[in-house]
């Protein structure tokens, strides 16, 4: 393979990005980290959501709901046995003897948030793609009040505190790697291309021959995992889940960084999560300063709706900034350009 | 169980669906119009009913005048949030609008967070709302029966103006083919502004009297009781008026009883409840009771 201009491109971010957490794990403070490490898991929510959200045109609100599935799964699965017995009496004789390291509890999380996702998506993703947003909030809502009430399993409302603090940096590098690269290669293969297509013209890609409903439970359900990793993660970084942080206040953040970045772009979804983060990070003094609460999410607000009325496609589309995709071989490019959807590949 | 208690509930479920069917009807119309799911539905709820608290408790203005404005004041705000956010995206996909309407309820929320604080404050209707109608056995107030009676006149007086009037007629022309409604000289826009102001108005005054039966009002009331006219609205059938009162009635007596029948360890997942139904509903009956199948159009 002859390297070419975007292996280089993606070579020096990855550098980039493995430098700034060796530099943040060795340097910054706990607090610190911990700030990069939500802006870390807020992108790989933002790039799952933006996979499956952009290129399905389907709007799922949804995120949180699996969050919350992975998050508890994993931090269950995680939790130290000699403290399982007395906090959390209803599990199962085999759950409760039972203590595993991040990795396997992560994968677990996201197997069960895209089993839900399955559950779900079959009845409601054969619909019209409007009733999909509002069953997604119903699920985040049915799932925090069970989560609430199931007070032997979870904790209830008092939340589950003293899940072991495993996830670092690295991990989050790690997981933001396997979901950027999944992701890209799903967009740019015939998946991604029978997505796309029935985002444009859902008859049309009917009548080509793509399967609609399993097309889009395919991109809802993995997305959905990538979901529950996000969820394991916050849960091990955080040491503590509660279901109130699940809300539709979280899917609202995710559906700005989505939009902002262009539905279906996904290292747009990563630029915007960190921009959102950085945002958030320089108001909330503010905030607190001259007592003004709601002023974060009023900011958001009014940048997804200038956003959507101004340039509604987003900053970079639904494609992929320019330096990062392979271009076409330099003989041919010449009178030539790509058309402007911008996901062509030679 | 007695026949009393299963009669009271009836009686409550009667009154919460006269109040979903209040805020579904005017969910479906602007869903029926502009195929969006308006999510600043139920915020319009929200200002409706802390409008009336100003108007009654600051001012001390009787309750017929709160009324009225507050009825005035829904249909201006939502038929301002349709000319600001909605109606420069005609034309963009249906996607946007929602998310746009999402974006809106949002800011609303945490404006009135901003600017009236979180708490919640107490709202009291004027004394005699409140007193007993006298009816052996069952609790009824005067507040429930009149929410019954305005919910019955006003539905009534929709339906008329819908079927009835001229500027009805256009917005049911375009519900139907808005391109070719246009081309016989609808002024669409006009219709569209009048399905958000006459959904505006009854949310508002809806969120007056759920201010009224719950005795509090706080910033984020209206959340719940829009995404539950929704699936009223979905109940029904979206897009179909007498659905959304159906669904409406259907999902208060079905809310209740859930909670009145059952043994009171499940009443905590009421909500969990309805979802669930709205999941059940989609699976089963994915058109609603009345609603009509979606046509695909190349």
């Amino acid at each position: 393979m002859r390297l070419s201009r975007h292996h280089v491109a993606w070579a020096l971010l990855a550098l980039a990005a493995i430098a700034l957490v060796a530099y943040a794990e060795t340097w910054l403070s706990g607090y610190e980290r911990t700030v990069i490490g939500f802006a870390g898991i807020y992108a790989i929510l933002a790039v799952s959501l933006s996979f499956s959200n952009g290129l399905t045109g389907l709007f799922s609100l949804g995120h949180p709901a699996f969050m919350m599935v992975g998050g508890y799964t994993a931090a269950i699965l995680t939790f130290p046995v000699n403290r399982k017995g007395f906090m959390l009496p209803a599990l199962p004789e085999w759950l409760a003897t039972l203590e595993l390291t991040l990795l396997p509890a992560t994968l677990a999380g996201a197997l069960a948030a895209g089993l839900v996702a399955v559950v779900v998506g079959f009845p409601v993703l054969r619909l019209r793609g409007h009733y999909l947003a509002v069953a997604t909030i119903g699920l985040i809502i049915v799932l925090g009040v069970v989560i609430n009430n199931a007070n032997d399993l979870t904790r209830g409302a008092l939340g589950l505190n003293g899940i072991p603090r495993l996830t670092t940096l690295w991990v989050i590098l790690g997981w933001l790697a396997v979901t950027l690269l999944v992701c890209w290669r799903l967009k740019h293969s015939s998946v991604g291309r029978s997505l796309m297509a029935l985002r444009e013209n859902e008859l049309a890609a009917a009548c080509l021959g793509v399967n609609r409903a399993r097309s889009r439970l395919i991109a809802f359900s993995l997305s959905a995992c990538f979901a529950g990793v996000g969820g394991a993660l916050w849960a091990h970084l955080l040491t503590n889940l509660t279901p109130g942080s699940f809300g539709l206040a979280l899917a609202f953040m995710l559906v700005v960084m989505v939009v902002i970045g262009g539905s279906g772009s996904l290292v747009g979804a990563i630029l915007a999560a960190m921009a959102i983060m950085v945002l958030r990070e320089v108001l909330r003094p503010v905030e607190q300063a001259v007592s003004a609460y709601g002023l974060v999410q009023i900011v958001t607000a009014i940048l997804l709706i200038g956003t959507l009325l101004l340039r509604p496609q987003g900053f970079f589309g639904s494609s992929e900034p320019r330096f990062l995709r392979p271009g076409l071989p330099t003989s041919s490019l010449k009178g030539r350009e790509t058309p402007t959807d911008g996901t062509a590949r030679p | 169980m007695s026949d009393a208690y299963i009669l009271q509930q009836l009686i409550n479920g009667l009154v919460l669906g006269s109040l979903y069917a209040l805020i579904a009807v005017g969910f479906t119309m602007i869903y029926g119009i502009v195929r969006l799911i308006n999510f600043a539905h139920g915020d319009i709820l929200m200002v409706g009913a802390f409008s009336a608290f100003a108007i009654l408790s600051v001012f001390g203005f009787p309750l017929w005048s709160a009324i009225v404005a507050v009825l005035t004041l829904g249909a201006i705000l939502a038929m301002m949030i349709d000319l600001v956010a909605f109606r420069p995206q005609r034309a963009a996909p249906q996607v946007n609008g929602f998310i746009t309407s999402l974006g809106v309820s949002i800011l609303i929320q945490n404006l009135a967070i901003l600017l009236l604080s979180g708490q919640p404050r107490p709202f009291n209707l004027p004394g005699w709302m409140r007193g007993n109608v006298h009816v052996p056995g069952v609790r009824v107030t005067v507040l429930d029966v009149t929410i019954v009676l305005i919910t019955l006149a006003i539905l009534i007086a929709l339906m008329l103006f819908v079927q009835r009037t001229r500027l009805g007629a256009a917005m049911r022309a375009t519900a139907e083919n808005p391109l070719a409604a246009s081309l016989m000289g609808i002024r669409i826009n006009r219709a569209i502004a009048t399905a958000f102001g006459v959904g505006g108005a009854l949310a508002a005054v809806a969120g007056v009297f759920w201010a009224g039966r719950a005795g509090q009002i706080e910033p984020l009331m209206g959340f719940v009781p829009g995404l539950k006219a929704f699936v009223a609205a979905v109940i029904g059938g979206v897009g179909s008026l007498p659905g959304a009162v159906l669904g409406g009635f259907l999902l208060g007596f079905a809310e209740v009883l859930f909670v009145g029948l059952l043994p009171p360890a499940y009443g905590a997942y009421r909500d969990a409840f309805v979802f669930g139904l709205l999941i059940l509903v989609l699976l089963v009956l994915p058109n609603g009771l009345l609603g009509r199948p979606a046509e695909e159009r190349a």
